[in-house]
């Protein structure tokens, strides 16, 4: 089938894609956008969390058709130009980045979490987080970096 | 705080060693730009796929694979046969077929390889190839398989290695026994990263794999010999790697994806998905631990006996070394004059177990740590004061004879515990607590009713580096130059990178050394010699060591040069900050003029001091170079009603000799913490018959934020004069010790005996 969305503020289209691929598959195989992790792909782990039309989803879980028409941001639209967003300049500077892996997703369920709570509370945060894994940080400088960017802001 | 090198105090280095300058890759990690294995791409790519055994024990009678080469898109269906070279590989023994022959020994043991045009056709022809199996009876119980009453899983039979630990009387007596058979259940890497990579044939025979591992030289002998072509025809480079902690020491797409690559013609890209993974890769080894401590009245130990069965399932991968861990470190960092310590490494037909974070310390850990408890109860002490009263320190003997030879601060990593504030609470008062700060959490399963608090202690000891006369070395290569204008460096090494910060550290050192500060390191690959395995929390002591090394003779080359244009001797220069200077004049140039157009490039192969091989009778000898050590105090809350657990508070104590990066160190305390926690209370591969039954992370828990307790950390900086910098390995000793911190904690709490991690809530009630 043809596929019709806008990732990051650009029209894209995919062709040839396969009814059963998910919208992780067509973003990291199709579009040249493999800034969205697979380290599941059951909606277990969130290193796969996209903006899908301004709310975060699992893109493994998202059939492909389901995108048809919709607007995706993904890790790679959050920095302006070579500025980086907020969380992600807090995520290096805190040393919350060591593989990596789950980086892309935390970072995108936290840039969600502060634009809906720009002062979130230490349980807020856990909350908010709680459905992206991270095998190793432990979380706590995962931690320092949102409250950082919160304050940051 | 301050180490001396060439007239200047490391401290001052901007970014240098002692300082926590931001990761070279944290930018493109955060911008989702930083490529993993499992993100490459390449034109006319095919996607590989694997079919596994579905049975743990199985002669395979044919292979029929006419239904999956029909396919279309599909390019290759290859087995057994199509191995050109040694259908055997493995880290320590090449007993693990590449593509099962004969027999299968383990549930989920690659049979087929499949290469297609789109991965879901990859994976249709991978079940229309037909296996007929006989199947066989399992062994998969790792003392009955020392026993021998099974039957044999390899020719040899089923132990891969008896180490015995003989020190002192054999027939010891004592005031005060306690013993107790503990049990450590199968726990994974559980790395985020999928095992993945992208394997390009060069068009003449050989091919270039890019993939995510621990020790590309040792992939590389592996791959070489199963391809039967020459070392120089398979050229490895690190692509992003998404965690490891042991899981990716041996092989497991390499050679595939390989072998598909050179039969098709065409790029091959394998990724497995979850579920492949808990099969594409080995676990910690499961424990079964008989342990028995005598000791005076007072908690003076008098004697340790263990018996020790570690199940290394169905091929050997480390277990060898695994079980030599487990034996010289398996009274804890404890002195005992008397030692009789008996550890197997099996085979069955479990899944394969190797290394993972903690190496066979981590279950000796909670064998010794649970009696030392048990032995504080019998006493009337503590738990910190009877591991104080055996604590050991710089001199002690260790059970294998061999004398610790730098800091061993037991005792003042518990001083420090209990001098940290203890967490307030719990609120007994229903209603009032947060019900996020309570056992179940949301799930609003108690509002603080039925919740009990108890306070656990641990203490754990592992070897750092490779052990028992293992040639452990690691090569660099530094090269100085001016690069538009500015002195830069490039460092070039086949270390892995694997997200515990290498590549910050080594720079940190290139700065410290050279006093430059543009260093760039080069992607890790074969093109460069070996620099052994990222694993043994050996890297910053290792590699470190050889780029420090490679430094200082681009330094000595460097001064020697200088001292000709400056009309000085080499020996009163140094440099500073991109400037030579004298101690007498201060400044004299540039480093960037000195240079003009010379490039000062040095390799450097670097050893760690040997070790030597344990006796096999008695299992003396100086095994091991450098020991590391951290202790854990853990608070639990315990709803004793429903059997959950909640850790409230996780405080670490650890001595790393020397920070080269402080905040690296304490992130690798706080996710080695988080493994720990993970192994008390939730992570277990749990099989049957051989099966695993719960191969997702779905089934399979490890810790979420949710389940991080905030931690308070100190970091002892205690030098070791053998080691560069001083430095101590970071990464294996706060997995070692927070596990048994925690189920002593639960202990407290509720009083039951605990003798399986992990702890499960039927445990408990
Ligand atoms: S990859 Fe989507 S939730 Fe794990
Ligand atoms: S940094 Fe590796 S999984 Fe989070």
């Amino acid at each position: 089938m043809r596929l019709n969305l806008t990732v990051n503020g650009e029209r894209r289209r995919a062709d040839d894609v396969w009814e059963g691929e998910s919208l992780l598959y067509v973003l990291r195989e199709r579009l040249g956008l493999p800034g969205s992790k697979n380290a599941c792909e059951q909606g277990e782990c969130g290193s796969c969390t996209v903006y899908l039309d301004e709310v975060p989803a699992c893109a493994c879980l998202v059939a492909a058709g389901q995108a048809e028409g919709r607007e995706v941001r993904t890790v790679e639209g959050l920095a302006d130009g070579d500025t980086l967003d907020p969380v992600q300049q807090s995520f290096v500077e805190c040393g919350a980045v060591q593989c990596g892996f789950c980086t892309p997703g935390l970072v995108v369920a936290a840039h969600d979490l502060l634009r809906r709570e720009p002062d979130p509370s230490d349980e807020e945060i856990r909350e908010a987080l709680a459905g992206n894994l991270c095998r190793c940080t432990g979380y706590e400088k995962i931690l320092d970096a949102v409250r950082s960017a919160a304050s940051a802001r | 705080m301050t180490s001396t090198t060439g007239g200047r105090t490391a401290a001052t280095t901007v970014n240098g060693v002692g300082t926590s300058p931001a990761r070279p890759d944290g930018t493109r990690k955060v911008r989702g730009e930083f490529a993993y294995s499992s993100d490459l791409w390449h034109e006319d790519m095919l996607w590989g796929a694997t079919l596994r055994s579905p049975y743990p024990h199985a002669r395979v009678t044919g292979v029929d694979i006419a239904a999956a080469v029909a396919v279309p898109g599909v390019y290759a269906v290859l087995t057994h046969d199509d191995v050109p070279g040694l259908n055997r590989y493995g880290l320590e023994h090449p007993d693990q077929p590449v593509l099962a022959d004969d027999v299968v020994r383990y549930r989920g043991e690659p049979v087929a390889v499949v290469a297609a045009d789109h991965p879901e056709t990859a994976q249709r022809a991978v079940k229309l190839i037909d296996v007929t199996y006989d199947v066989l009876d399992p062994v998969t119980d790792a003392e009955e398989a020392v026993r021998g009453d099974v039957a044999a899983v390899h020719p040899g039979g089923n132990v891969v290695r008896h180490a015995a630990i003989r020190r002192g009387e054999q027939a010891s007596q004592a005031d005060v026994v306690v013993t107790g058979r503990y049990e450590v259940g199968m726990q994974d890497q559980a790395f985020l990263g999928p095992e993945s990579g992208l394997a390009v044939p060069d068009g003449s025979g050989g091919v270039d794999l890019y993939v995510a591992t621990q020790w590309l030289h040792v992939d590389q002998q592996q791959i070489v010999a199963a391809l039967g072509v020459s070392p120089e025809q398979v050229r490895l480079t690190l692509a992003g790697v998404g965690g490891a902690f042991g899981g990716r020491e041996d092989l497991s797409m390499q050679i595939h994806a390989s072998l598909l690559a050179l039969y098709t013609g065409n790029p091959v890209k394998m990724v497995y998905n979850r579920e492949e993974s808990f099969y594409g890769h080995v676990h910690r080894h499961p424990a079964t631990m008989y342990y028995e401590h005598g000791a005076t009245r007072d908690g003076r130990l008098v004697y340790v006996t263990a018996r020790i069965y570690l199940d290394g399932g169905a091929y050997a991968s480390s277990t060898g070394a695994v079980v030599g861990n487990a034996a010289t470190l398996g009274v804890g960092p404890y002195d005992v004059p008397n030692v009789r310590i008996d550890c197997w490494g099996t085979y069955t037909n479990n899944p394969p177990c190797g290394a993972m974070r903690g190496f066979g310390a981590v279950q000796a850990a909670f064998g010794y740590e649970s009696q030392m408890d048990k032995l504080a109860a019998a006493c009337g002490l503590s738990p910190t004061e009877v591991r104080r009263r055996n604590a050991m320190c710089e001199g002690t003997v260790m059970p294998t004879g061999q004398t610790v030879d730098s800091a061993a601060p037991v005792a003042e990593l518990l001083d420090r515990l209990d001098a940290m504030p203890l967490p307030s609470g719990p609120s007994r008062d229903a209603g009032v607590a947060d019900l996020r700060s309570l056992p179940g959490g949301v799930s609003n399963t108690t509002h603080g009713e039925g919740v009990v608090r108890g306070v656990g202690y641990a203490v754990g000891i592992k070897n750092i580096c490779f052990s028992e006369g293992f040639d452990d070395y690691s090569t660099a290569r530094v090269r100085l130059a001016a690069v538009g204008g500015e002195p830069a460096v490039t460092v070039q090494t086949a270390a892995a990178e694997v997200g515990q910060g290498l590549v910050t550290i080594l720079q940190q050192i290139v700065r410290t050394e050279l006093g430059v500060d543009q260093v760039t390191i080069l992607p890790a690959g074969t093109s460069i010699g070996s620099a052994g395995s990222t694993s043994a929390s050996r890297q910053s002591y290792m590699t470190g060591g050889a780029v420090r090394a490679a430094a200082l003779k681009v330094r000595g080359a460097l001064l020697s040069h200088a001292a000709t244009t400056l009309s000085r001797t080499a020996a009163e220069l140094h440099l500073d900050g991109g400037k030579l200077a004298s101690a007498a004049d201060g400044v004299l140039a540039d480093l960037v003029d000195v240079l003009g157009e010379a490039e000062f490039d040095e390799t450097v192969e670097w050893r760690h001091r040997p070790t030597e091989a344990l006796d096999p009778e008695t299992g003396q000898g100086n095994a091991h170079v450098q020991y590391g050590f951290a202790a854990h105090r853990a608070v639990v809350d315990v709803d004793v009603e429903l059997g959950l657990v909640k850790v409230v508070s996780l405080d670490c104590v650890q001595d790393v000799g020397k920070a080269l990066n402080p905040q690296a160190v304490v992130g690798q305390i706080q996710g080695g913490s988080a493994q720990g926690l993970g192994l008390a209370l939730m992570e277990e591969i749990r099989t049957d018959g051989g099966v695993i039954r719960n191969p997702s992370f779905t089934d399979y828990l490890i810790p979420t934020v949710l389940d991080m307790p905030p931690m308070n950390i100190e970091v002892l900086e205690l030098a070791d004069p053998h080691a560069p910098y001083g430095l101590r390995g970071v990464g294996e000793p706060p997995t070692i010790s927070s596990t048994p911190a925690i189920v002593a904690a639960i202990r407290a709490a509720t009083g039951k005996e605990l003798l399986r991690v992990p702890v499960r809530p039927d445990h408990l009630i």
